[in-house]
């Protein structure tokens, strides 16, 4: 069965069982491998994209339940027009081995639409499923706040 | 700084030679040649090259592999900073896996306290220890080594390309001596102002002869180094589009995935893929004798068939429970010694009015968990074969995966990626030698084989379960006794094995690290090694012996410290400043960051530790709070050594991160064994800390020592035994077993 995929704004036409979860037509698909694979069973958070605009484990959702268009880091921003959130990992040096950190951007991208001014609790809350072996989490943190007091306008 | 210094006159010949539209520089050491890996006539030259300059820029070749350690901005940092380039200029490779980046600091080991004649890098210079890692052509990213190694190499190598360009430059200007010419930015500029940009001198500079010698700058006139400077792979690394080993695409590639037995090192008696073979996807399964392998045209269609796959494993050849494992390490304790690390004084000398302490210690396996599972690319073709896979020593990978195959050695080619993680993980050859079979199972086409996280988790290199007997006397306030018993299974002879093929016998002084050789002046101190034979997998773990022996040591310490009635932190600066002055400046720096009085309220405790692993003398105090929820880890405060600071935010990144590794290991990190098999398959459990539940963590650099210590893993072995002494001040229980999580009840979030 062929199944029409919006993701980053370009269609593409999916010939592949139901049961494939997103982040495999990510992956292997379309070749979109901004979004990692680190568990499979939603504790990482590597596999973090949004549908509808809301952040969602790509590794749990069947390619049947996708049901909006999906936007993922490529999508976000890139090299030479990043987005304000990726900005502010640059500048806060953020990364280490870098392989989590596609998922920490789309899940801080999906807090900070929600929520414009998080506090260290909001932060926390929202971020405690995205795990990073390097221990990366107070660059994170600092980056999140540098992002959203830039988006509300410096 | 005055020992680093002295020992640059060391006897380096420098050379350059034309590549493809430029010249590349380098610096190799006069003895010894061997082929250089970038040029054409591979086999004459004898050229380390390190910097290419041509038509594109300033190209370093980075000799180690990133995986997240920043190690390339630091080696490119030490080039440019001699070579005068604009930073944004420059580009990283990994260089290709060659003899000639052999990293001569990982056997020679670390400065020590008590080093004291020309320290650790002057001994690297005089060492016949230089041959070894050559001979076993160890180009290997681990050991905390690779800035150490590469201090001297990379900035010779930009000093030599700077001074070859200025002559380049008068021999196409003529005009004055050299000594008129200057270099910036990326230009040599002339007495009269005109600049020519490098790529302009590249191919002159590549007929020249070289000087024999070239001055390095004055740590003064340092632009780069010291200085903290953007990462090159941060951008890449925010948007996306940084290249993993699993993100490599291929025409026509296919997607695989293994499932190899779970009794670690039995084979497969038998396998019934009838089902799977028809599934959606499955183009082939094979047969791996230890396991097998499902290829399909999707990674996940491959881990469905796999799962539909039946099969009878044979059993493992050790212990099937994990109670049996343990009793097996501790008895090993009853044995005669392997090594013995330190032995001052007199071990029998009694005390009047002198309290006596003992304690026993046990802490289990630990898998890496790096955030990328394994996985690694290959294309076999009949007479090559190519692999695309993140690996911390690719030599002798691309040695095992040619064994395996059946192919020589150079129809071998190993591409290095973006490591997501390695902590000692990535060493092991065994992620790109099985891709390699499972290529040669189709020839032609590119398969991406890709671990199941639960494959990764069940099938590593663990660092082993340690268990450690401690007696000690303390007399007027003073520890003046320490004796230690330490068992666990041996890191170096199973990798030595594993590398080699052949087994090692006698001490095994790096099962004592962190244990042996740290600065207390204990009158009566004796460190005894046990070697536990067994056959779990072991290896190198993040910190390797120093994450356990540093646990046991400064558990015992703290407990010593307790028994005198003493302030544990000024116990152990009053046993310490006798030795070593860096070290006892750590503890006072820690305590002053802290502002530790010795005493917390209630509700609050607060624990110290320290020791000296890979030359880097590091000082942690960790603060926990007790709350409604659980207890919670607050704060931290690191206090480290490292001689000179290359790159300071690097550094801090690198001591925090050491530190969340450790903790994590500490409260959740346990691998155990029951019929046989790992029981933990997936981070729910074996989990680490998160963004709710790390310490709020401030890190202070200090240069007083006059070595280059290490900095990716002197963080982790004091953060244990911190959190642990925390635990006791705020409890009042002393935690001799690890995880903690077992025996205290931690927040979740
Ligand atoms: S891979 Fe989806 S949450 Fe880990
Ligand atoms: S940066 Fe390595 S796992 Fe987060």
């Amino acid at each position: 069965m062929t199944k029409t995929l919006v993701v980053n704004n370009t269609s593409y036409q999916i010939d592949l069982p139901d049961d494939v979860p997103l982040l495999w037509v990510l992956r292997d698909e379309i070749g979109l491998t901004g979004t990692k694979f680190g568990c499979g069973v939603s504790a990482c958070g590597a596999c973090t994209v949004h549908i509808n605009g809301a952040s969602v484990r790509s590794c749990q959702v069947p390619l049947s339940d996708v049901d909006g268009p999906v936007t993922t880091i490529e999508g976000l921003g890139t090299p030479d027009n990043m987005a304000i959130l990726q900005k502010a990992w640059v500048s806060h040096q953020v990364a280490q081995c870098g392989y989590c950190q596609s998922g920490q951007i789309m899940q801080a991208a999906d807090l900070l639409a929600h929520n414009p001014n998080p506090t260290d609790q909001d932060i926390d809350d929202a971020m405690n499923g995205n795990l990073c072996r390097c221990g990366t989490y107070s660059r994170i943190r600092a980056a999140i706040k540098t992002a959203a007091s830039e988006m509300n306008g410096g | 700084m005055g020992r680093i210094k002295k020992y640059t006159r060391r006897a380096f010949v420098i050379g350059s030679a034309a590549v493809a539209g430029g010249v590349a520089f380098g610096v190799y050491q006069a003895k010894r040649s061997l082929p250089n890996p970038l040029s054409a006539s591979a086999g004459e030259t004898v050229l380390n090259p390190y910097v290419i300059i041509d038509q594109n820029g300033v190209t370093i070749i980075a000799p180690r592999a990133e995986m997240g350690q920043g190690i390339h901005s630091a080696l490119a940092a030490m080039v440019a900073e001699e070579l005068d380039v604009d930073w944004r200029d420059v580009t990283v490779l990994h260089g290709p896996p060659a003899q000639i980046y052999y990293n001569g600091a990982l056997m020679q080991g670390h400065a020590r306290y008590d080093d004291r004649e020309g320290g650790f890098l002057g001994n690297l210079q005089a060492s016949a220890m230089d041959v070894l890692p050559k001979t076993l052509g160890l180009q290997v990213t681990g050991g905390s080594t690779s800035s150490i190694d590469g201090f001297e190499k990379m900035r010779m190598a930009g000093a030599m390309a700077r001074e070859m360009l200025k002559m380049a430059a008068v021999k196409q200007g003529g005009g004055p001596d050299i000594g008129q010419w200057r270099t910036e930015n990326g230009f040599v500029i002339s007495p009269d102002e005109t600049k020519i940009v490098y790529a302009d001198l590249a191919e002159i500079a590549a007929t020249l002869t070289p000087p024999k010698s070239v001055p390095l700058k004055a740590e003064k006139d340092w632009k780069i180094l010291s200085h903290d400077m953007p990462r090159p792979d941060m951008l890449a690394k925010s948007t996306g589009t940084a290249q993993y080993g699993a993100d490599k695409r291929l025409k026509g590639m296919k997607f695989a995935t293994v499932r190899m037995n779970p009794h670690l090192g039995g084979v497969m008696l038998s396998m019934n893929s009838d089902v799977a073979q028809k599934m959606a996807g499955v183009e082939r399964i094979v047969d791996l004798e230890t396991g097998f392998a499902v290829i399909a045209s999707n990674t996940w269609l491959a881990m469905q068939a796999a799962d539909a796959v039946e099969v009878v494993w044979g059993k493992a050849d050790f212990p099937s429970t994990n109670a049996a494992i343990n009793r097996k390490i501790e008895d090993s304790l009853e044995n005669p010694a392997n090594s013995t690390g330190r032995e001052d004084g007199d071990l029998s000398k009694r005390y009047d009015g002198a309290i006596s302490v003992a304690a026993d210690y046990h802490v289990p396996f630990l898998a890496h968990t790096t955030m990328e599972p394994m996985n690694a690319t290959a294309l076999f073709t009949g007479e090559t074969l190519e692999i695309w896979c993140g690996n911390q020593a690719p030599l002798a990978l691309r040695d095992a995966a040619a064994n395996a195959v059946g192919l020589d050695g150079e129809k071998v080619h190993v591409h290095v990626p973006f490591m997501g993680g390695g902590f000692g993980r990535r060493v092991e050859a065994d992620a790109g030698v099985l891709a390699a079979r499972i290529a040669k199972a189709m020839p032609n086409t590119p398969i991406k084989t890709m671990w199941r996280r639960e494959e990764d988790i069940q099938h590593d290199f663990y660092r082993p379960a340690a268990a450690a007997q401690f007696h000690g006397i303390v007399h007027d306030g003073k520890a003046v006794l320490l004796d230690a018993k330490i068992a666990a299974p041996s890191v170096t002879r199973q990798s030595v094995k594993r590398f080699s093929g052949f087994e090692t016998g006698g001490a095994d002084s790096a099962h004592l690290e962190a244990a042996a050789e740290q600065p207390y002046a204990i009158e009566n101190y004796r460190i005894r090694g046990y070697l536990t034979d067994l056959n779990i997998p072991v290896g190198y773990w993040r910190s390797v012996a120093s994450s356990f022996n540093g646990f046991f040591h400064e558990s015992f310490i703290d407990e010593m410290a307790h028994a005198a009635g003493a302030d544990p932190l000024a116990f152990r600066r009053d046993l310490i400043a006798p030795n070593s002055q860096s070290a006892a400046t750590v503890l006072d720096v820690v305590q002053e960051m802290s502002n530790w009085t010795g005493t917390t309220p209630k509700g609050i405790g607060r624990g110290v530790a320290f020791t000296w692993s890979f030359g880097t003398p590091v000082a942690q105090v960790i603060e926990v709070q007790q709350t409604d929820d659980g207890i919670k880890i607050t704060k931290a405060w690191i206090a480290c050594d490292v001689g000179t600071a290359l790159d300071p935010r690097n550094i801090r990144a690198q001591m925090e991160s050491g530190l969340i590794y450790g903790l994590s290991a500490a409260v959740h990190g346990e691998i155990s064994f029951e019929n046989g098999r790992v029981e933990q398959r997936n981070f729910p459990d074996y989990d680490a800390l998160r963004m709710g539940t790390v310490p709020q963590t401030e890190v202070r650099i200090l240069e007083n020592n006059t070595h280059l210590g290490g900095v990716g893993e002197p963080g982790t072995p004091p953060s244990m035994p911190a959190l642990a002494n925390a635990l006791f001040d705020l409890t009042g229980t002393r935690a001799r077993t690890l995880p903690l999580a077992k025996s205290f009840d931690f927040i979740s979030a």
